[in-house]
């Protein structure tokens, strides 16, 4: 039984690895993308109807990645190209892309179909306990975690990296040294946006195989939040990611066990703990700001 | 390509799509809805009582709806413009547009209210209502003799008098066949988060539940039931599509006969009210017996389970009171003793318990 209740907490989990890291690789290039929930839904939406059209879970997976991407340039198409505010455009691409997925997923609607199968990796998944729980899950909860790694080995280990974090920190400088500012940040919008859309994929295909509209629920607004949370680095995404998610489920198996606490007060306690962790970890400013990108939101002008 | 941006510039201010003819002096009649057509369940059920609507009247009305609108003040605001819209009769569908309808109904005297499941009125805002319990009472039935663990989970929005209705009512059906029986709710705290609703679905599951209910609104968990191999029970419309092996059936709400109905006596004059000191004469609260609740037919059970869900259900048609004595509170305190029965009133002022059987209390 609790094996069933961790593996439903790592499930619920895997949409915010993909959308929080996502986003921490745009803020650590300087971009703050609000617009997380509006890529989550256009990549779930494109990632359902490839799979209800042709039946191919795996191009629906890379369909959703795209979709994801695709709505991350527009984004940058405003926010890149044309210099407009960071937070208003992310706003409104939120706002965007659930009118437009809803609007393109209409037909989809009251469709069902068959989700990803899971992968049992042999040996290791007969381990009493850890078995069940870490080698026995689906394709794209693998994903989540290596693309998690593969980003953490990014920014602190590679020359690519560097450059991204340094045209976070001071993008004048970075342009001084002779880095296209905006060449970085386009890549790392656009990376963002293929794991927002991958997050949002995993929605129809995973945890519930079919669409409905605006189905994320607000999942892509705590992404954004897990990325302050993690103090913009990529391991403590997963730890939030965990943590959320455990307390998630947590608060239904209590009620479900009759724990006489209100279950208002229940649905709260995942948006109290962020808060609380963020006040704790605030405190400590040298370590809670030490990753923060100073040039986070702030427009970038060539010319200057 | 084009009319798809401009849908989309639509859908960005978030509103209106509106339907119908375009001859002279069609009556309009303006629907608010609580999420979108899409959602499947609750909206998509009134959905398919809009466009029954239009196919009855012809060019004769001319509908509007708007959805996605928040429960509470928020929907005032709505409500107020399809009034001024010029809408003659607006239905606001959802619980918790019960005061702001009010509320407007007062400003615009001349528009007829029909507010569905609250049970506020005023001399031009109505209620109309399914017994949707009545569908749960069946439910219970069913699960009471399906379930091997003797466990069920059940899935609920929020804790108002029809979710507790429903609740209590699938309790007494189940323990009707068996009095080992327990139900647990967990309370999703929201009519529509289809992947919530899957988490809580597993949670259930994991806890060990073999059959799951729920008065939420997605196919969500069913979904989840069939993956797990356990059974459940569609809401609102008919969610086979989504669960062919575990749903065992769904009670669908058929709003059709009753928007017709009501917009009838509108363009005849004949509509009131039905003011009265008692809560409900006068307005509309019918299920099983005149097809405003239907049940989809009982599959993925035994014949004799299925037999026993078509008794209980003409049972309820026949006009067999659900809430009867003798029947106790889950605290173990005597509600109604052999011979007593609850009258509409007592559903919606006294139900402010679990009946023997669920687990836990009901929360705030």
């Amino acid at each position: 039984m609790l094996e069933q209740l961790l593996l439903t907490v790592l499930m619920t989990s895997v949409p915010l690895i993909f959308a929080a890291t996502g986003e921490l690789v745009a803020e650590r290039s300087g971009v703050l993308n609000l617009g997380v929930e509006g890529m989550m839904l256009m990549g779930a939406v494109a990632a359902f109807a490839t799979a209800f059209g042709t039946g191919n879970i795996w191009l629906a997976i890379i369909v959703g990645g795209l979709a994801g991407a695709l709505t991350g340039g527009v984004f940058a198409l405003f926010a890149l190209g044309f210099a407009t505010n960071q937070v208003a455009t992310g706003l409104a691409l939120t706002i965007f892309g659930t009118g437009l997925s809803g609007l393109v997923g209409a037909p989809l609607v009251g469709h069902a179909i068959d989700g990803l199968p899971q992968i049992t990796i042999p040996v290791l998944s007969n381990l009493p306990f850890v078995g069940a729980l870490l080698f026995s899950l689906d394709p794209m909860a693998y994903l989540a975690v290596a693309l998690l790694a593969g980003v953490a080995w990014f920014l602190k280990r590679t020359r690519g990296g560097l450059v991204l974090r340094a045209v976070g920190d001071n993008h004048d400088s970075a342009h001084a040294l002779g880095y296209s500012v905006l060449r970085v940040r386009l890549l790392a919008v656009l990376f963002g946006g293929m794991m927002a859309g991958l997050g949002g994929a995993y929605l129809p295909l995973m945890l519930t195989p079919h669409w409905a509209e605006g189905m994320t629920a607000g999942r892509g607004w705590i992404a954004l939040a897990l990325v302050v949370f993690a103090s913009w680095l990529p391991w403590r995404v997963l730890v939030g990611a965990l943590i959320f998610g455990g307390i998630t489920i947590m608060q239904l198996a209590g009620q479900a066990r009759g724990w006489t606490v209100p279950s208002q007060f229940l649905s709260m306690l995942p948006y109290l703990a962020t808060i609380a962790v963020l006040v704790v970890i605030s405190r400590n400013r040298e370590f809670s700001l030490a990753n923060f990108p100073s040039c986070l939101g702030r427009v970038f002008h060539a010319g200057k | 390509m084009k009319h798809l941006l401009k849908a989309a510039a639509a859908g960005l201010v978030g509103v209106v799509a509106m339907a119908g003819a375009a001859i002279a002096d069609p009556v309009k009649i303006g629907f608010v809805y609580l999420t979108n057509p899409g959602d499947h369940g609750w909206t998509y059920a009134h959905e398919v009582g809009r466009l029954d609507v239009e196919k009855h009247f012809g060019s004769k009305v001319e509908t509007t709806y708007v959805e996605n609108v928040p429960e509470g003040p928020d929907s005032t605001r709505v409500i107020r413009e399809l009034a001024r819209q010029g809408n003659k009769m607006i239905f606001t569908t959802s619980f918790g547009y019960m005061d702001p309808t009010l509320k407007v109904a007062k400003e615009f005297p001349d528009v007829k209210f029909v507010h569905l499941t609250g049970y506020k009125r005023s001399g031009n805002m109505s209620t109309g209502n399914i017994r949707f319990y009545e569908g749960r009472y069946v439910q219970g039935v069913v699960a009471g003799m399906m379930t091997k663990s003797n466990k069920v989970g059940y899935l609920a929005s929020f804790p108002i008098p029809e979710v507790i209705q429903g609740i209590n009512a699938f309790a007494l059906g189940m323990r009707s066949v068996n009095p080992d029986a327990t139900v647990s709710v967990i309370w999703v705290n929201s009519w529509y988060d289809p992947v919530k609703e899957s988490d809580a679905a597993k949670v259930h599951i994991a806890e060990g539940a073999d059959i799951l209910a729920q008065h939420t609104d997605s196919p969500a968990m069913l979904q989840t039931a069939e993956k797990a191999g356990v059974y459940g029970f569609g809401q609102s419309s008919d969610m086979k599509a989504f669960a062919p092996k575990a749903q065992l059936f769904s009670s669908v709400n058929n709003w059709s006969p009753y928007y017709i109905a009501q917009i009838e006596a509108m363009l005849d004059g004949s509509w009131t009210t039905g003011e009265g000191p008692d809560h409900w004469p006068g307005n509309t609260w019918l299920g099983l017996s005149d097809d405003y609740l239907v049940l989809t037919p009982f599959e993925n059970m035994p014949a004799n389970v299925a037999a026993a869900a078509k008794a209980a259900a003409d049972k309820v048609s026949g006009g067999y009171n659900i809430f009867s004595g003798p029947f106790k509170d889950n605290a173990g305190n005597v509600i109604l003793s052999d011979g007593e029965s609850y009258h509409d009133g007592n559903l919606w002022n006294d139900m402010n318990y679990y009946v023997e059987g669920v687990i836990g209390k009901i929360p705030g």
